[in-house]
């Protein structure tokens, strides 16, 4: 069962990085990337226990952490052109 | 008080993180939580604010509701994109929120965002820009019984 | 564990995964940026809480369950936040949503 979440968030991520490529503007792509880093949490979360090593959850929380500040700074980019602010 | 809570939060992030408990691992852990909190103190960060302990008894009686109201309405937007007619109405609407604290408003923007279906575009102490996916979704948000809640939540009129 | 836990957290599983497969195919259906959004929200709710709680069935009480509990706290926490500094920035630079009751989208 843990193979069949998988494969429908790893279908998931591929529909993810139609809409990425697609745009068409860059908050659509950003939009992408922020659902794709969700996924990607959650895919890894799930993996850990598809093989049976529950370390790969630390590696989801950090991915949960930067998941968030990469948008942050994109974001900022953005509006302000630099991310010195 | 809040700064015991706050090295007490920071102790248990590091025995989450570490899982092993020999003594030396768990005591240089708790000298780095407290030091911790003591650098917020000094940086004055830890208020009402900024470590808002005093409304965990609140928040505990409206997270279930919350997760209720979001199972609830993710199945219509589930709905609504499975529906091969696509029956969406999108619609911008400006409301003012009757909270009184920073703390109150964010949880209430934070709240309408995480309902899947209705979007904070901007969140000023005056008024909401929410932007919902249906019509229906819309009409239901200015003193919505998530306002009620949030308010009763932050201890306000 | 027993077998009624067991189908609870396979429920969850294979939901939270539908979650997230409609989620997305939402974003690819839909017509502009802000109703992409509410489709992608899907993901970051129903998506990751179904997923997480299947999991923390599986794995019982413990040092695990607590990790994935934090997981869904901070997705839970940053993910509005995220989704509305994206829509916030995505106005103030005029992209202007496609309401109810006009006319077909014109290209942007």
């Amino acid at each position: 069962m843990f193979a069949a979440a998988a494969a429908g968030l790893l279908a998931t991520l591929a529909l993810l990085l139609a809409r990425a490529v697609l745009g068409p503007t860059v908050f659509d792509r950003l939009l992408a990337a922020n659902a794709t880093g969700t996924v990607a949490v959650l895919l890894l979360a799930v993996f850990g226990f598809l093989t049976g090593r529950p370390d790969f959850l630390d590696l989801a929380l950090v991915y949960a952490m930067l998941n968030v500040v990469g948008t942050i700074a994109v974001l900022k980019f953005f509006r302000y052109g630099s991310l010195a602010e | 008080m809040r700064l015991a809570a706050l090295a007490a939060a920071l102790f248990a992030f590091w025995l989450l993180l570490s899982g092993i408990f020999t003594p030396f691992l768990v005591l240089s852990g708790l000298a780095a939580a407290v030091g911790v909190a003591a650098l917020a103190w000094r940086m004055e960060v830890v208020d009402r604010e900024g470590h808002p302990i005093h409304l965990m008894p609140g928040a505990l009686a409206y997270w279930p509701w919350l997760v209720k109201e979001i199972v609830k309405s993710g199945w219509q937007v589930a709905r609504i994109v499975l529906d091969p007619r696509l029956p969406i109405s999108p619609t911008l609407v400006r409301f003012s929120p009757s909270q009184s604290t920073v703390v109150g408003l964010v949880t209430h923007a934070n709240s309408i965002t995480l309902t899947p279906g209705t979007l904070t575009i901007e969140a000023e102490r005056e008024a909401f820009l929410v932007h919902a996916l249906t019509r229906g979704g819309a009409a239901g948000l200015a003193g919505s019984e998530m306002d009620r809640r949030v308010t009763r939540l932050e201890g306000g009129p | 564990m027993s077998a009624a836990l067991g189908f609870a957290s396979w429920a969850l599983l294979v939901a939270g995964a539908g979650a997230c497969l409609v989620g997305a195919l939402g974003t690819l259906r839909m017509p502009d940026f802000y109703t992409r959004a509410h489709a992608a929200s899907l993901v970051d709710t129903l998506g990751a809480g179904f997923v997480l709680l299947g999991l923390a069935l599986q794995a019982g009480w413990g040092l695990v369950a607590a990790k994935l509990a934090l997981v869904g706290l901070l997705i839970f926490f940053t993910s509005p936040a995220a989704a509305h500094a994206l829509a916030r920035a995505a106005l103030g630079r005029g992209l202007q949503p496609l309401l109810f009751g006009e006319d077909a989208p014109s290209k942007r």
